[in-house]
Parts: structure tokens; sequence; C-alpha cells
């Protein structure tokens, strides 16, 4: 299953590791410039980190083992969900006959810890948040499996790197409408897994409105930064699944493939900033509407791709 | 060249249909509905060429061109730009309020648009088909927005909800229309125009008396008539 | 000494264990002792023979005279049988263990004793129904589990409540029963005898029926969604030991009947394939939805039965759909899939019955909404709660991730194949999986941060204290099995190959096919290992590097945005956490919600509160009910006590019978 120890691998990880509090940078700026401000520098996250590690961490009375626990498998899992996304052209490093399956579910055993810590605090506000992510969660799940089946179809294989890889490049000669719904489908997804508007503020200043960072709120220090480290991986994982899934052309050239793939990643960042810029949150009612909605075109999608000869 | 656009122009009414479906605000359901008449309408001259093409493998001669293009633009101007004008202004007009409400919730009628439109695509698949149809999409687009037409006319409170609805019915049928062009051209194409006509103005009339007799233009009043 | 012989001196220990309790003092605690002694001891001789019968292969069958002319009681136990028992003896003798603390005779004296000998009965009962070679033993099995169940569910009978289950309980098991009677009968006329055997065609009517009577009448027993309204009540009623047996192991008894149904039929037409698998799905999103409206913490464990139940016969409609459109993949993906979730719920289930009876033996209540912070109280209970959570929810690197897994790759593999076949429908049982699997997320979340997390809802959270060796024992041990078979379950590959070549066995050509296939080559259990293996040292890393930089911080109250006197009833409660999940599912959960009305300036203390019931039991079991009762109540009319017009019946009758000519004669 491990291909042997190329360059590429250690590429991968080291990409993994690095680049993606970059994009949180990113997504800042961009709503920095459509707000007509400089805003915050670019690898502004990396310096939030840095410090948040050498910090104090504070603990609440009541909370246990489970609070100090769930940043830590945040970060596992969506590292372990990182190792098995190919990044462009080049293969992910971990990779097997059902890796999509295990995607999904580490990032749920993510998700699983998360609220567990956030209900340890006893907060009334942590509990909502815990509710409202187990609730959109639920919603948000089949839309990424029915868009996996759309992509399990076309390539015949149920492997991210040959999910994601040449047989896209196909299927966007032989069955484009499918896939185009699936990318804005999984674009939908990534909004509300990182907690994007129109599904989730992130800056927001008031406890009552927020999903993921109320989940959060007691957090601080090193855990705190495991925190914000485990979600900037995340994004970047659902980043990168979307430049697979849309631009899976490549060059022949490998430099310039890893070039086009981080220039895509950006350009997705920029693309979630602007949404952040010109949508204001919607009503928390109106959210389920929008996942089902989401939910009910991916299953087109997939009917769609079924009915094709 | 005809499949080329024709699915793409399918697929997007098809979306149209969930749009609709989902979104509570009477103006954006009067554009989404207008966009897809529209569209169809688009679609038409998309349809006849190919039809034209695969049978004659030839060039249209002007006559027919002129035809193509002058029905074309008719459709596009009645679906996509009288009638909604129409529906704005009696939204004015009757002063109504300016969203719709739904007899069962939203989100139901969107699953089952959802499972509807499914249930078309395999329906369509058993059904015999003719050489000529060289598409496979229209059949099922045609039953899936009727279905989703009719979804809204069941559950949309209001009367202009229902005239929304029974518009999306008509797109429907108009794309089955498009199948039956090459058969009965003339005819259809009348057909498809009257029907619409007539449509509008029997809602209207309904819709102007329930408007007169009660201060809120809910189908729901109706039901007040029962002995 | 072969297996048989091995097995049935295991289960004839076990039947007699409840004896001595009977014959000693009713207060005596060495009855029950010696009770629990004898069980595990039939149970750990029956786990012997299931290991001798994995490594030396089958025996010869064992028959002896049955009371029916004509046909004989057979002992026969095959990979599949072999299979089902291994749970049901490891569940049954850890419940027993448990039992000791849990249920003590010194304590309850009036029920403890009939505790003690109907779980011996029934562990006997249920491995005599999975031993058995033919139909009669089947249903003598079949009988002596649903009937000592009932007394087990009935232990605490001077609650009118238990009672009420009780009788819910007896009913529907008895419909499983005379649907199980049907199905051996169509056996009989199809092949001319009880032994399980291949019917001659699948296309007759009699099949048909079979196949009927076993999904929907044996199904009660299994608790598939529209027949599951016996099984809420009863798991919530009974002691939470039994429960765990109830809930781990006895509803698979009808699984297990499900299962060897299925195998009788050489051809399976796609339709039933695609039905089971639609009545699998079901069952699991509407099992899980109605768990999470609950806040009686083993009706929601009950609920989560349903659930898995359904995952299961998931598993046997992929395998069904593979069998009738010819990809011995799919059926061995299916069927492994769904046994090995049969281990895996029988493991976890029992683990989490158990964790709820030691919060519940502590607290005194099953209500969630008076639990909160028993972590801290109860460290060990809430650490083995939460991996039972963990692997309930399908999640790595548990073991009801690998099982999900199987069936997913059978699931993903019928979107891949032949363009044409109705067979992909199959696909959509996909998403449906991917549903269950968050929803069940959510659902564990909340129980266990209602429970175990936070801060107590009420004073007796405070008294709370650990539960003793006895319970906590057979937890860990469970424990130890769900994380063995999430992170080797390479291990078990072998097992289920042999118990799938045994299920398609009737089918002659698919069979020399799925032989050809292993479970190990189709299935990624190797690197599930592997990831299993990372997760666990990205863990121990990242819990080093945590531990190291937060060792001298102090401590202070949760942040709840200012407010000055939080007190632990502001927290979610297991209501408001389920309630948008509710609200979604409303239109199958017709919640009651009871909504104060406020209408001054400053209202006085007002209650909010929300139910969800049983939808089928409350609109269409119950109505249907009273129906029948109001109809055959008609006849009472009858009744009138006096003796003259009793002897008129009589005359009446006679004259009615003189002039009664039959229509041929």
């Amino acid at each position: 299953m491990f291909d042997s120890l190329s360059i590429h691998s250690v590429l991968h990880v080291l990409t993994v590791l690095l680049f993606p509090p970059l994009l949180l940078g990113v997504i800042n700026r961009t709503k920095a410039m459509f707000g007509g401000r400089r805003g915050r520098p670019l690898l502004q996250t990396y310096f939030d980190l840095a410090k948040l590690l050498r910090k104090e961490s504070v603990f609440s009375e009541t909370t246990t083992w489970v609070f100090r626990f769930g940043p830590v498998v945040g970060l596992a899992t969506a590292l372990v969900a990182a190792m098995v996304v190919p990044l462009g052209h080049a293969s992910a490093p971990l990779a097997f006959n059902g890796d999509v399956i295990l995607f999904a579910y580490v990032l749920s055993l993510g998700r699983f810890f998360t609220m567990t810590a956030a209900l340890d605090t006893g907060s009334a506000f942590e509990g909502m948040g815990a509710a409202r992510e187990a609730t959109f969660a639920c919603l948000a799940e089949p839309v990424l499996f029915l868009g996996l089946l759309v992509l399990s179809r076309i390539s015949s294989s149920l492997e991210m790197n040959a999910l994601l890889g040449d047989a896209v490049a196909r299927g966007w000669h032989a069955s484009a409408a499918p896939l185009l719904l699936v990318a804005v489908c999984w674009f939908v997804v990534l909004l509300v897994e990182n907690c994007r508007i129109p599904f989730d503020d992130p800056n927001t200043h008031l406890e009552l409105t927020m999903i993921h960072e109320v989940m959060v709120l007691d957090h601080s220090g090193p855990a705190f930064g495991m925190i914000i480290y485990g979600a900037a991986i995340k994004l970047f994982v659902f980043v990168a699944m979307i430049v697979n899934l849309v631009l899976p052309f490549r060059t022949g050239n490998s430099l310039l493939d890893w070039i086009v793939f981080l220039l895509g990643t950006l350009f997705v960042a920029v693309l979630v900033g602007t949404v952040e810029s010109v949508m204001a949150r919607l009503k928390m009612a109106e959210i389920p509407k929008l996942l089902i909605g989401a939910g009910v075109v991916s299953l087109f999608a997939v009917i769609l791709l079924l009915s094709y000869p | 060249m005809s499949n080329l656009l024709l699915d793409p122009g399918l697929v997007i009414a098809l979306l149209l249909n969930f749009y609709i479906l989902t979104v509570t605000s009477l103006k954006e359901v009067i554009y989404a509905v207008a966009l897809q008449g529209a569209l169809l309408g688009l679609l038409y001259p998309v349809a006849h060429t190919g039809f034209s093409m695969a049978d004659r493998a030839g060039s249209l001669d002007a006559v027919t061109g002129v035809r193509l293009l002058g029905l074309t633009v008719a459709i596009v101007a009645i679906k996509g730009w009288l009638i909604p004008r129409f529906l704005l202004r009696a939204m004015r007009v009757a002063d109504v309020r300016s969203s719709l409400t739904s007899t069962i919730g939203v989100i139901p009628p969107l699953l089952m648009g959802g499972i509807g439109t499914a249930l078309a695509i395999v329906f369509a698949r058993s059904l015999p088909m003719a050489e000529q149809h060289v598409s496979h999409l229209p059949i099922p687009a045609a039953l899936a927005t009727a279905v989703c037409g009719f979804l809204v006319l069941c559950t949309r409170r209001e009367a202009l909800g229902q005239v929304l609805g029974y518009i999306v019915l008509e797109n429907g049928i108009f794309i089955f229309g498009l199948l039956l062009i090459e058969a009965v051209p003339i005819m259809v194409e009348l057909g498809i125009v009257l029907d619409l006509f007539v449509g509008v103005f029997v809602m209207g009339i309904i819709f102007n008396h329930v408007s007169r007799a009660f201060p809120e233009a809910s189908v729901e009043h109706l039901s007040n008539l029962k002995e | 000494m072969d297996c048989h012989t091995l097995i049935l001196t295991g289960a004839a220990l076990s039947a007699l264990s409840g004896w001595p309790a009977v014959a000693l003092p009713a207060r005596s605690s060495t009855g029950q002792s010696l009770a629990a002694l004898m069980n595990v001891a039939g149970c750990g001789l029956g786990l012997a023979a299931v290991w001798m019968f994995f490594v030396d292969g089958p025996a010869a069958p064992l028959s002896c005279p049955s009371p029916v002319p004509g046909s004989d009681f057979i002992v026969a136990m095959d990979g599949l049988s072999a299979f089902f028992l291994a749970p049901v003896l490891l569940v049954c003798g850890l419940a027993s263990i448990y039992g000791l603390q849990y249920w003590p005779q010194r304590e309850g004296a009036a029920n403890a004793r009939r505790v003690s000998f109907f779980l011996g009965l029934m562990t006997a009962a249920m491995v005599v129904l999975v031993v058995a070679g033919d139909g009669l033993l089947f249903l003598f099995g079949w009988e002596t589990m649903a009937v000592s169940a009932m007394f087990l569910v009935a232990t605490e009978d001077q609650l009118a409540e238990t009672r009420r289950a009780a009788w819910l309980y007896i009913a529907a098991s008895h419909l499983a029963t005379l649907s199980a009677f049907g199905v051996f009968a169509l056996l009989y006329s199809q092949t001319g005898s009880f032994t399980y055997s291949t019917l001659p065609d699948s296309t007759s009517a009699a099949a048909v029926g079979m196949a009927a009577l076993a999904l929907f009448g044996i199904g009660t027993k299994a608790g598939l969604m529209p027949v599951h309204v016996w099984l809420p009540g009863a798991h919530a009623a009974a002691p939470s030991h039994v429960s765990a047996i109830m809930s781990g192991v006895m509803i698979k008894m009808g699984v297990y009947g499900i299962f060897r149904v299925a195998s009788f039929f050489p051809e399976i037409p796609l339709s039933w394939g695609l039905l089971t698998l639609a009545v699998g799905t079901i069952s699991a999103v509407l099992g899980v939805a109605f768990a999470i409206g609950q806040h009686d913490i083993k009706r929601l464990l009950a609920y989560h039965s349903i659930e898995n139940i359904g995952i299961i016969v998931m598993g046997l409609g992929l395998a069904l759909v593979g069998r009738a459109t010819g990809h011995a993949e799919w059926v061995l993906l299916g069927i492994c899939g769904g046994l090995l979730h049969v281990w895996n719920h029988a493991l976890f289930k029992s683990l989490l019955f158990f964790g709820a009876g030691s919060v519940i033996h502590s607290m005194g209540t099953r209500d969630l909404d008076v639990m909160g912070g028993l972590g801290r109280r109860m460290p060990t209970t809430a650490t083995c709660f939460l991996i039972g959570a963990v692997a309930i929810c399908g999640l790595p690197p548990l073991n009801g991730f690998v099982s999900e897994l199987l069936i997913y790759l059978g699931l993903f593999g019928a979107i891949q194949a032949d363009k044409s076949s109705m067979a992909s429908a199959a696909a959509f049982a996909a998403p449906g999986l991917a549903l269950v699997g968050a929803l069940a997320a959510a659902c564990f979340v909340k129980v266990y941060g209602i429970v175990f997390l936070g801060a107590g809802r009420s004073e007796r959270t405070a008294r709370v204290h650990e539960s003793g060796p006895a319970m906590t024992g057979p937890m860990i041990l469970l424990a130890g099995c769900c994380a063995l078979i999430g992170v080797a379950p390479v291990l078990f590959a072998p097992a289920l190959d042999q118990a799938a070549s045994t299920w398609v066995a009737a089918d002659a050509g698919l069979n020399a096919r799925v032989a050809e296939l292993s479970l190990s080559t189709l299935a990624p259990l190797v690197p599930v290992s592997i990831v299993a293996g990372i997760l666990f040292a990205l863990l121990a890393v990242g819990t080093i590097v945590l531990l190291r930089r937060v060792r001298t911080s102090p401590k202070s109250l949760t942040w709840d945005c200012g407010y000055a006197a939080p007190s632990a009833r502001m927290q979610y409660s297991s209501s408001s956490f389920a309630q948008w999940l509710v609200g979604l599912f409303g239109w199958a959960l017709r919640p009651r919600i009871h909504l104060p009305k406020i209408d001054t300036l400053f209202p006085a203390d007002v209650d909010f509160e929300s139910h969800v019931d049983d939808t089928v039991l409350q609109r269409a079991v119950n109505p249907a009910t009273r129906f029948f009762m109001w109809l055959f109540g008609l006849s009472r009319h009858l009744q009138q006590g006096s003796l003259q017009v009793y002897l008129l019946y009589i005359l009446l009758i006679v004259v009615g019978l003189l002039l009664w000519k039959p229509a041929g004669s």
C-alpha cells in the first residue's frame, strides 16, 4: 500500500504539515480586501500557532481528560485524513481500496471527540455548538457520499488516488454535468465542514450564533493551537479534493504540476474568502434547507450519471 | 451539436425545479420560473435543428429558419418576460405577502422532488423510444418538471404559488412537446402557446376573484366555501 | 470428544445452572455464585467447542429421535452456526458474572433466583437453537428462549410498565414463533423433511412464502423497523445484564433465522435483494432517528439495536443482490460485513448495556436528564462506555468501522457495476449508511456527554460510586474485544470466509467462485491495522506534547460568556441536544411537545417537555389492538352467567349441527 518512499511522499507530508495555515491567511486577506482594509499578515496564523504553543492553558474545573483529549484527536484525525488525499498529480502516501471511507470516518472520529470535549465543559453555549455541529454533520455526510458515488462510478475505483486522479479528466469529457454538480455540492460541504459563512461565522463575537467556534470556547494555550492547526489541515484537505476535482489536467512536468496545484488551492481559498465577503450568514433555520438542497442535487447528479447509456 | 446544448439546458431546467421547490421568496420563485421558461424557449430551436439535421442531414431553408426564429422569440418573450411581469404586477396590485408558505414544510416537497426526479429517470428508461430521440434526457426531464410543478401546486398555500406551480407543470409539458416537434410541428407549437395563455388566464381570473373576496390571497380560504 | 458433545455438555451445564440457587435458601449468595460458575463453565465449554470447530473442522452430525414421528432431532454445527455461537457464549457468560453484583441475591431475594434460573436456561436454549441442524430442534430452542426471555423481562413484575412490556414482548415473540413454524412447515412441504436443505426452486409460492415469513415474521424477533414494537419496552424493562443478552445476542437469533432461511434458496431474484436492502436501510435510519429522541438510556440503546440490526440486514441484502446478479465479491463482502457486524454489535451493545447498568445501579434511575458529570466518579465505567460509543458509531480504529467498511465496499462495487442493471440501485444504501453513521455519532455524543460529562444535574449524582469488579471486569473484557477486532481484523477473516462459504453452499455455481475469493484479499484488512497504528501513534505523540506543555496550568470556572451564576441546570439537556434532529425527522418521530405558554411579564415557573413515543406502536399497533378488543368484546354478550342460558346454547348448537349439511355431501 505504501509506494516506495519517493520524493513526492516527502513533499506531500511537508505540504500537509506546513501549507494549511497559509490558506487561512489568504481567506482573511481576501475578506480584508473586500472590506477595504489591509488585513493582517498572510502568515499571521503561523505566528498565532507559535504563540499559543508557548502559552499556559487554563482548564475549567468541570472538565475531565476527555476535554484535553479532544484537540489531540481532532489534529491526529485531520492528519490521517490528509495522508489519503492526493495532492494534484502526486498520489497520496497512504492508499488502499476503500480509503475514501476511511477518510470520511476518520474525520467523523475527530468531530466526535471535538463535540464530546465541548460537552465536557458543561456550558450551555458549548452544548449548543455541539448539537448544531452534530446536526449539520448528519446533513453534510450524505452529500459527501453521493459525490463519492459519482466519482466511484466514473473511475471504477474506491481508492482516493484513482477516484480523484486521471479518471476525473476523462469524466469531464464524458459526463461533465454530474461532475460539475458534485463540485458545487462539495464546495457547500467544504463551507459547512469548515464552519464558513454562510453556515457559520468564524469571526462573530456572539457565542449564541456560533457553531464551531463556540465549541472550542474553553480551550486555551497549546490545546487551542492544536484545534486551529487541525482546522487548517481539515480545510486544506477539502480544498485539495475540490482542486483535484476541478483541475484534473496534468502538464507532465512534475514541478509545474505542483505549482498548478498549490495555486489552485490558493484560488479556492480566495473563492471561500469571496463567498464570505459577499454573502451574509444564513438564518439558522435556513441551513438545513440549503444542505438538504445540496443533497437532492447530488442525488440528482448520481441519477443523471446512471442514466447515461 | 444538439445533445451538446440540449442536455446541459435540461439539466439546468431540472436544477431550477429544485430551486423553485426550496425558495420561499415569491419574487425569486417568479424569477426562477421565468428563467426556466426562457431557457426552454431557447432549447426549442436547438431541439428542432437537432431533429431536422438528424433527419435530412442538411441545412435549414430560409422559411423554416425565420419561423423558428420567430417562434423562439415569441416563446422566450411570453415565458420569460410577459408572464413574470404579469405575476409581479399581480403581486404588487393584490398586495400579497412576499413569501410563499407550504402546507407540509419546505423539506418534504424538496425530498419528494428529488425522489420524483429519480423515479422519472428510472421510468423513462423503461419506455420504448423512437430512434430519432438522440438525447435520453427530455422524457425524464419532462416528467420530473411536471412532478415538481405538481408538488408546488399541491403544497403552496398562496394563490400566486399555485399559478407558479401550474406554469412549472406547463414547462414540463413543453419539454414533452419538444419531442413531438418533428411529428406535428405547428400544432404543438400553437398548443404550447395557447395552453400557456389559457392557463394563466384561468388562474388569473380565479386569483382575482379570490383576492377580491378575501383580504389575503390564500387558497386555504377556498375551503370556507365548503358547506 | 467432538465439538458437538462438548457444546451439548456445555448447554446442559448452563441449563442446569439455576437449580442450585433454587435449592438453596432464598437469601444465600452461594446459590447465585454457583449458578454463575456453572453458567460460565458451560459457556467456556461451548467456546472451546467453537474453537475446536474452527481448528479441526466440522464433526459428524448427531441425531436422536424426536417426539414428532418420522423425523429426528439433528445437531450439526457448521460455519454459520459456529459464528453465531461465539457471541452467544461470550455475552451470556459475562452477563452471569455481571449479575453477581448487579442483581445480587442477598438484596433481591424475591426475584434473583428466577433471574439466575432463566438466564441459564436461555443460554442453553440459544445454543441449542443455533447448533440445530433441523427445523424441529430450532423451534424447540426458539420457544424455550422466547419463554425464558419473557420471565427475565418480567423480573420486576411489581411494576405495571414491566408487565406491559413483558406481555407485548411475548405477543410479538409468538408472532415470530408462528412464522418460524410456517417457514419450517413450508420447508417440509417442499423437501419432505425438517432437515436444513436446499429447496428445489426459489420461484414456487411456498418458497416466496418462506422468504416473506422469514423477513417479516422472524424479523419481528430481530427487531426490523416496522415490526420492532416490542423491542424498546422489553429492553428497558429487563435488568441491564438481561438487556445486554437480549440486545447483544437474543435478537441475533432472529438474524440467524433470516440468514439460515436465506441459505436454503438455490437462486435469488434481484427484487428480494433490493427489498432486503431497503428494509435494512429504513430500519437503520429510523432506528437511530428514534434513538436520538429518547430520554431513557436503555430505551435509547434499544433503538440503536434496531439500527444495528438494520445494518446487518443491509449486509445480507447486499449479499442477496450479489447472488442475484452473480457477483461473488458482493456476496462475500455483504455476508462477511453482516456477520462481522453481528459480532461487533454483540460486543459493543452488551458493553453499552453493562455500562448503562452500572450507571443505573448507582443512580437508581434511567432518566438521562438527571445525570451528568458521572465520569469523574466512575472512571472505568465512563472509559468503557466511551469505547463502546465510538465503536457503535462505526468510527475507526474500533470494530464497528471494519464491518461497515466491508458493507461500503460492496455497495460502492454496485455503482461501478454493469451499466444497465437495476443492481446499481443498491448503491443508494451507501449514503443511507453514511447518514446512519452521522446520526449515531450525534446520539452517542449526546448520551456520553449528558451522562458522564459536564456537571451533575441532580443531587443524586454526588452519591454515585464506581461499580465493583464483577461489573467492571466484563466491561473491560468487552472493550478489549472491540479494540482487538478493530485493530487486527485480519485475525477473524478465516472464520468469516468459512461462514460465508456455508451460507452460499446452496448456490453451486457461485459457491465455487466465492471459495476462490478470500476476505483478506477483497478488503483492506491489513491497511486498516496500519491506519489504526498510525492513528494511535499520532494520538500518543499529541498527548505527550500536550501533557508536557500544560503541566502547570491553573484551574478556573467554565466560561459562560460573563454570566456570573451559571448552574448545572443551564447545561444542554438530552432534549435540547436532540431538538434539531428530532425536528428534522418529525415526520416519522411525531414528537409530543408541551410548550409552556407565557403571557405575563414575570411568569411563574414553567415546564417544557418533549417525548418521542414509538410511532408504529402508538399509531398502528395500539389502534389495531383496540379494534380487535372491541370486536371480540362483542362476544362477551354471550356470557350471561346463568346455567340455563348455557344449556340453551348447547341445545342450539346441537340443533344447528343436526340441521347443518356440509355443502358437498
